[in-house]
C-alpha cells in the first residue's frame, strides 16, 4: 500500500480498532458506502472486517487504512473522481 | 506416460502480525516444520520486520519457503490470482483481527486464527467471522502457545 503513504493525507482518528473506526464514519458522516474486504479505494484494496464503511464529504474519501504494528487509522484524502465513483455505487 | 495421477500438495499461507511479540517467530518456525512434514507448501505473509526476522533465523531456508510483503499477498488473494488451502493469521492486536477477518472473506482458504499475548481472551472475544481459533496466554515463552496448537494439530486438516 506503499501509495497511501505518498498520498496527501488527513488522519482523522488512530490508535481506535476497526470497529470504532467503523463506528466513526457511520456517526460523523452522512454519507457513507459499505464495501467488502479488498475493494480498491484509489489503488489500495482496503483490509477490514465486512462490512468495511467508507465515508464522504464533498470531494473527500475517509477511509480505513491499517498496519500490523500500527492498527487502524482513517485517512481522509480530497479527490472528485474518486469521490464521485464511490458516490456511484449502490447504497 | 505412465497414467499415474499427480495431486499438488496442499498450501498454506501464514500471515504475521507485528513481530513485537517475541513468540511470534519461534511458533511461525516450529509450524512450518509442521505443515512441510506434513507434505503441505508454506508461505509466510509480513510486513518487512516480521519477515525479516525469519530469514535472518533460517539463513540456508531449512524451514522457511517463499517469504512474501502481506500487502502484496492481499492484492494477489483479492485479484484471485492466487489462493490457498490453509490460512494461519498471527494475532495479538486489534490489526491482527482486521486482517483475520480480511483473510475470512476475500479467501478461500480455511482459516486459523491464532491468538497469543496479554489480551489474547479480549481478542478471542472479537472473532465472529468463521475460523479456527488457537489461543494461549503466551508472551516470551512459546510453549502455551506450541500446545495450543498441537492440540487441534491443523497440519493435519
Amino acid at each position: 500500500m506503499g501509495c497511501v503513504e505518498s498520498m496527501n493525507y488527513e488522519i482523522v482518528l488512530r490508535d481506535a480498532t476497526f470497529k470504532e473506526s467503523r463506528d466513526y464514519i457511520k456517526k460523523t458522516y452522512a454519507e457513507f458506502r459499505d464495501v467488502l474486504p479488498g475493494f480498491k479505494v484509489f489503488d489500495t484494496h482496503v483490509i477490514g472486517l465486512p462490512p468495511i464503511a467508507i465515508g464522504l464529504e464533498g470531494d473527500f474519501v475517509i477511509f480505513p487504512f491499517t498496519k500490523p504494528c500500527h492498527g487502524t487509522f482513517l485517512l481522509r484524502v480530497e479527490d472528485k473522481e474518486e469521490a464521485a465513483r464511490l458516490r456511484a455505487l449502490k447504497k | 506416460m505412465t497414467g499415474e495421477i499427480t495431486t499438488q500438495p496442499a498450501t498454506a499461507l501464514l500471515v504475521l502480525g507485528c513481530p513485537q511479540v517475541p513468540v511470534q517467530t519461534s511458533i511461525a518456525l516450529y509450524l512450518i516444520n509442521r505443515l512441510k512434514k506434513a507434505g503441505s507448501v508454506p508461505t509466510v505473509a509480513g510486513n518487512k520486520a516480521a519477515n525479516t526476522l525469519l530469514v535472518v533465523a533460517d539463513p540456508d531456508r531449512h524451514y522457511l519457503g517463499e517469504v512474501m510483503d502481506l500487502d502484496r499477498v492481499v492484492v494477489q488473494i483479492t485479484e484471485k490470482k492466487r489462493d490457498f488451502d490453509r490460512c494461519f493469521v498471527f494475532i495479538h492486536n486489534d490489526a491482527g483481527i482486521t486482517y483475520a477477518g480480511t483473510m475470512s472473506a476475500i479467501s478461500k482458504a480455511k482459516v486459523y486464527a491464532i491468538i497469543y499475548g496479554e489480551h489474547y481472551e479480549d481478542l478471542q472475544k472479537q472473532i465472529d467471522f468463521p475460523c479456527t481459533t488457537i489461543a494461549a496466554k503466551a508472551v516470551h515463552n512459546p510453549l502455551p502457545l506450541k500446545k495450543a496448537l498441537d492440540e487441534v494439530t491443523p497440519w493435519a486438516a
